[in-house]
């Protein structure tokens, strides 16, 4: 099978999980309670029986919900139109974007930090297999890997807070509120610390893991022995030779980790109030705000996939030898 | 029959003599099996019910109490016993994880052997039901999912309902699995020759191929078990557990709620946290251990030193040769 007929088949599978996506999004929303006009003017705003009547000709919920209504479904969601957010009266798409930005900043830093001592941590563990390092960061990814989130974000928090007199919660302190970024920098920072420190505990271990074992499996490729007889050194090889090789599954586990990733954004946003969309998703759970939580599952999901299928793409340019299967 | 007893009994006494050696499986087994003892033996272990309220002389409730005030574990806002609760929040943890797990490996048995045996569209279908749900964010999901679910006011148990939930979307990993394993094991010439002499699909399954991924498929079922007791200590941390039977993520969500962190009462929410590492990590030491008896991997690489290469030249050589002996 050529790149090409991979890379459709990938696309196709991507559209077909998003068409799947939406299919749940538009069912429960249907078995949520509560008039889906409600849902897009608002729970508690008056209007007389005839404005109702005129809206739900105008959304179309007088027609049959298959196929007009989801179809109809469909249209709104593809133009941005979420419906209106119960608890905070603003259009849900209006509310989502405010907080993407926290949020992929968070799960950015995070991810970075962890790829990074991730891979550096994970070649050396493999290099110097079984030694009391090995041994040691096998047992801290293990340990890592059985720790709930949200639990690990409370340690810290409480630590944290006690003992380094870090902020307890939030993006910015109460005062700095509305002032520009470069002004709050520092503040932002030290709110960040907890937060990044916990995302980065946590996927470092598995990151560690992953290229522990790729390196294990390059390393007893011929080509290590062949360079290892040109006189290169143990460095030189794993360097030149192992690190490259070593990468690509990295590449695969970011992607496949995305949904982790957001899992992670909802524990922990939730345990330091850090007001992104992982709060947002919480707070609509907790308050019933079907229309944000709808809108925020879209947004999530579809992020996801999308991700997802830029890294199959990004794989196959990185690994010639990738074929289906 | 009393063959195939003997058979068992020499293969549990040789699996013994290995896992035996294996320190880490000796700490898994011991950890999920010191969790299940606390759970079974939780009335006798404790001296106070979870939901009794700790008094003081003159009758007040006696909230927030450190350890050192009334032992073992101190007491939570409510005066309530935290060790007690602890004991008891054991029972529905491990209750919840347990079922969402055995469903979750039925579930993934069952289409796997359907998809590696069977092959053709049934394989196609099963296989792109896990490729989506494999993208799909999983947490996001089953929130979703569960309130949707809770509000169609089934009067069912909302400990049920996550049973559920988590049990019906964590089967791929062990379909994938097995599919990849009935699909090299159907191949062999022992399925062949029962096919031959006419044996019919039920038959082959339950007597060819059953046999042989069973240790494969409890292996993997205990890695199955931490996921789903660490989902189920995240979706109770949300909100999403029963508040009248507390498992030890509800009682970490009531530590969150009620502020046990600014009260500094650490002995609230340290406790349930380390009994859910406790028995995750216990599962994923005792089924990595399983499943590296079961399936032996690579055992050295090129800059470890001569003699080791020699020696794992010689086995990869020895492996392969097998390989083509299987095959």
């Amino acid at each position: 099978m050529s790149r090409r007929d991979y890379l459709f088949r990938k696309l196709l599978l991507s559209l077909v999980t998003i068409f799947m996506v939406l299919v749940i999004n538009f069912v429960l929303f249907r078995i949520l309670p509560g008039d889906p006009v409600r849902a897009v003017i608002g729970r508690n705003v008056k209007i007389s029986a005839e404005v109702q009547q005129a809206l739900r000709e105008q959304f179309g919920l007088d027609k049959p919900i298959f196929p007009d209504q989801f179809f109809n479904a469909l249209r709104q969601w593809a133009q941005g139109n979420l419906g209106v957010s119960w608890s905070l009266r603003r259009p849900v798409a209006e509310v989502l974007m405010s907080k993407l930005g926290n949020t992929l900043l968070l799960i950015g830093l995070g991810q970075v930090l962890s790829i990074f001592f991730g891979v550096l941590l994970g070649l050396f563990a493999g290099w110097k297999r079984k030694t009391p390092f090995d041994v040691g960061a096998l047992t801290f990814s293990l340990i890592a890997w059985a720790t709930p989130t949200f639990w690990l974000g409370i340690i810290l928090l409480a630590a944290g807070s006690t003992w380094l007199g870090l902020p307890t919660g939030g993006i910015v302190s109460p005062e700095n509120v509305g002032k520009p970024l470069y002004a709050v920098l520092p503040d932002l920072a030290r709110h960040l610390v907890l937060p990044t420190l916990t995302l980065t505990i946590l996927y470092l271990g598995e990151y560690m893991l992953i290229m522990r074992s790729s390196i294990l499996e390059v390393l007893s490729e011929d080509y290590i022995l062949t360079a290892k007889a040109k006189g290169m050194t143990n460095w030189q090889v794993l360097w030149r030779h192992g690190l490259k090789n070593a990468m690509l599954p990295i590449v695969t586990i970011v992607a496949l980790n995305l949904g982790f990733t957001v899992s992670g954004a909802i524990y922990i946003e939730t345990v330091f109030s850090y007001d992104g969309l992982g709060k947002l998703f919480q707070t609509a759970l907790i308050k019933q705000d079907y229309p944000l939580l709808q809108g925020a599952f879209l947004l999530l999901a579809v992020s996801v996939i999308v991700a997802n299928m830029l890294a199959d793409i990004l794989y196959t340019s990185l690994d010639p030898r990738v074929k289906a299967n | 029959m009393r063959e195939s007893w003997l058979l068992l009994q020499r293969n549990l006494s040789d699996f013994w003599k290995t896992f035996r050696r294996n320190q880490m499986g000796l700490i898994g087994a011991f950890l999920v099996g010191t969790a299940l003892l606390l759970a079974i033996f939780a009335p006798l272990l404790t001296s106070i019910s979870p939901m009794e309220t700790v008094r003081t002389a003159d009758g007040r409730a006696l909230t927030f109490a450190p350890p050192s005030v009334h032992g073992p574990l101190g007491t939570d806002d409510a005066g309530h016993d935290i060790w007690s609760q602890v004991a008891f929040g054991a029972r529905i943890s491990l209750v919840v994880g347990f079922l969402a797990g055995f469903i979750a490996m039925f579930v993934g048995s069952l289409l796997g052997i359907l998809a590696g045996y069977f092959g053709g569209w049934v394989d196609t279908l099963i296989m792109r039901v896990t490729d989506v749900l494999l993208v799909i964010p999983d947490l996001p999901l089953m929130l979703v999912l569960v309130a949707a679910i809770r509000q169609l006011n089934l009067k069912i148990s909302p400990l049920v309902i996550l049973i559920l939930v988590i049990g019906l979307l964590y089967w791929t990993s062990t379909a994938r699995l097995v599919r990849s394993q009935v699909l090299s094991i159907k191949e062999r010439q022992f399925v062949a020759r029962a096919r031959a002499i006419g044996a019919g699909h039920g038959h082959i399954i339950r007597k060819h191929i059953l046999p042989q991924i069973m240790p494969l498929i409890v292996a993997n079922t205990v890695l199955i078990l931490s996921t789903a007791i660490l989902i189920e200590s995240g979706l109770a941390f949300l909100g999403l557990g029963d508040p009248t039977q507390p498992s030890w993520g509800t009682m970490l969500n009531f530590a969150f709620d009620r502020n046990a962190i600014s009260n500094g009462a650490w002995w609230f929410y340290l406790p349930p946290g380390l009994a859910i590492v406790w028995v995750s990590l216990g599962c994923v030491l005792l089924g990595n251990v399983l499943e590296e008896m079961l399936n032996p991997r690579l055992t050295g690489h090129h800059l470890e030193g001569e003699a080791r290469v020699l020696s794992a030249s010689l086995k990869s050589a020895e492996e392969s040769s097998e390989e083509v002996s299987h095959g």
